[in-house]
């Protein structure tokens, strides 16, 4: 059995089963296995969970500031409070309301992590694109570049690129998805080179269509699943990067409220026992990378058989 | 493999890092301090000599760089290795003890809570652990950088906390394998043709399944080594544990190009060498390879 939108097997073309070649030929055939997707989605309990903890995230980050106080304004005679009914989660050593903070703490790393992760997918689809179709040489160069890419860990290659570019928010966006972007073009290959052995691509090279046409209108519609699982996947390794290098001091730079660069100015004040304007933050990224991953769990497991 | 991948990690990473040089140009003085006013190429091919003999240059501190990044190695070494000698065996065990029960509660809590743990920043389970262990029961301290001279045990007692952290993030991985490894083992003819000789339970596990099960997971081990070394410079700079990761955090604040790209390029061998001794070990487990590459 094959569902609708998945590559058939081969040879099952003849016997009249859906084929990956009539989604792309029949629109309502594509939307009624989106359809079917988006229903698998809906009833999964992960995915349910993922959403309410990403919703509320993405609520704070549009409407936080006009519910919290201004996260900017310090008050340093009022540092260092404990959590209070006027300060919920505290202040910090400038005296800032920690609660506010973290509210709209929410918006920076909800604007990196996910541009960063769609110029990744962008850049790694169309790699994987190019170096599953023609394979051979162009694939030998573009896989080698890729593996020296892959070589030294991805920290590490973020503080040299923060080096030779200077820390900014541009730099952390470019950073994550260029690194990220050989890992998703390597899932979209394998995928590829399962499905340019199929007939409908053999059919539109016979029907005489140029390249680009044959990879980005034909082969890419049905690649599509991996992709979308690869990308929320991705998304929670963007944000979990993106928190460590403003925790190092080369991604989001202060004043701006973000979780990483809170816990980095504070976690020196722990072993004083203060421990609130770390603890929040913190929890903060915890909930926001598992309601991520609830989300990807949800996905891969309505889009992959 | 390897020795494709070592001929081209050099270069690659001597470029990246005199990448940097060209954007700098505007610091003309310390540039020419530096000799990176000569071309790209120049520049390189003297490093990267002078490297292979042994000497690292000057940190811009003017401390020799191979003493800056020495004792950080050796500390470092130390720390990852606590943090592996407790994840392998607890992430196999976990990832064995999952696929043996496949889609019970036990498996989806440790497959699920495996991978939220891995997907955790280091930081913040630094943060948690702290807060608990170390100010909540005051039964560790808070920094990892232990007082010279303290013996095993205590060395022990302060590395503890900081390794718990890279372990956390490892498990999922490794676990994830071993339990893929071992569900695949489980299906195949061999083991059901061992099950059926009649031999007992626990010599099927460890002879027919583990010894086949494991093999995807040590090559998996071999690359979070790769990863391991990023965690470590999130955690050192935490807990102010004097290694590698933040010697190369530090210098990558002061623009310490000098002590950078020699601690970049000596992680990358280390990363190498770790690829290396996987491969090995691989073998050492897998007759099959091992008579192929005799043949």
């Amino acid at each position: 059995m094959s569902l609708p939108g998945q590559p058939a097997p081969v040879g099952a073309t003849e016997i009249g089963t859906t084929s990956p070649a009539a989604v792309g030929a029949h629109p309502d055939e594509a939307r009624i296995a989106i359809k079917e997707r988006l229903a698998l989605l809906r009833r999964s309990k992960s995915f349910i969970a993922g959403s309410i903890i990403v919703g509320f995230w993405v609520l704070c980050a549009i409407f936080g500031e006009l519910v919290v106080k201004d996260p900017l304004i310090s008050d340093p005679i009022n540092d260092l409070i404990a959590p209070s009914a006027d300060h919920w989660f505290g202040t910090d050593k400038l005296g800032r309301d920690v609660f506010a903070r973290v509210i709209t703490g929410a918006r920076e790393v909800l604007i990196v992590a996910p541009l960063a992760t769609i110029m990744a997918t962008v850049l790694g689809t169309a790699l994987g694109l190019v170096t599953g179709y023609f394979r051979g040489g162009v694939d030998d160069v573009l896989s080698r570049m890729i593996e020296a890419l892959l070589a030294l860990p991805v920290i590490i290659m973020g503080l040299l690129i923060a080096v030779a570019l200077g820390p900014s928010k541009t730099t952390l966006i470019i950073t994550i998805g260029l690194l990220f972007a050989p890992i998703i073009s390597r899932t979209v290959r394998a995928a590829v080179l399962t499905e340019r052995e199929l007939e409908y691509v053999a059919a539109a090279r016979l029907r005489n269509e140029r390249t680009p046409y044959v990879l980005f209108g034909e082969i890419l519609p049905n690649v599509t699943a991996p992709i979308v699982v690869e990308f929320t996947v991705r998304l929670g390794y963007s944000i979990f990067v993106a928190a460590g290098l403003s925790f190092l001091g080369f991604g989001i730079q202060p004043p701006t409220p973000d979780w990483g660069v809170q816990v980095a100015e504070h976690y020196g004040v722990i072993s004083g026992g203060f421990w609130w304007p770390v603890l929040f933050p913190s929890l903060a990224i915890a909930t926001l990378v598992i309601g991520v991953n609830l989300i990807a769990d949800g996905v891969a497991s309505a889009f992959e058989r | 493999m390897v020795f494709l991948a070592a001929q081209v990690l050099p270069g690659d990473v001597g470029r990246r890092v005199l990448g940097p040089f060209a954007d700098q140009a505007s610091v003309d003085a310390l540039n020419k301090q530096l000799g990176t006013d000569r071309p790209l190429i120049t520049q390189y091919w003297d490093w990267i000599s002078s490297f292979v003999t042994g000497d690292l240059g000057e940190s811009i501190r003017n401390r020799p760089v191979s003493d800056v990044l020495f004792d950080p190695m050796v500390s470092s070494g130390k720390l990852a290795l606590l943090a592996f000698v407790i994840v392998v065996p607890l992430a196999i065990a976990g990832g064995v003890v999952a696929a043996m029960n496949e889609g019970s509660f036990r498996d989806r809590l440790i497959s699920v809570g495996g991978l939220s743990a891995t997907a955790i920043p280091e930081f913040v389970w630094a943060v948690f652990f702290i807060l608990i262990f170390a100010l909540g029961l005051g039964l560790f301290p808070t920094t990892a950088q232990f007082p010279d001279g303290s013996s095993v045990f205590t060395q022990l007692k302060y590395l503890l906390l900081p390794s718990l952290c890279l372990v956390c993030v490892l498990f999922g991985y490794i676990a994830r394998m071993a339990r893929a490894g071992t569900i695949e083992a489980l299906d195949a003819d061999y083991t059901r043709t061992a099950i059926l000789k009649g031999l007992p339970r626990r010599t099927v596990i460890r002879r027919h399944v583990l010894r086949n099960s494991l093999l995807p997971t040590i090559a998996v081990v071999a690359t979070q080594a790769g990863y391991l070394i990023g965690g470590l410079v999130i955690i050192e700079v935490i807990f102010n544990y004097n290694g590698i990761g933040q010697t190369l955090a530090r210098a990558a604040t002061q623009k310490d190009i000098p002590v950078l790209q020699s601690g970049v390029l000596l992680v990358g061998i280390v990363y190498l060498v770790a690829t290396l001794i996987a491969d090995i070990l691989y073998s050492v487990l897998n007759p099959r390879v091992r008579l192929g590459a005799a043949e």
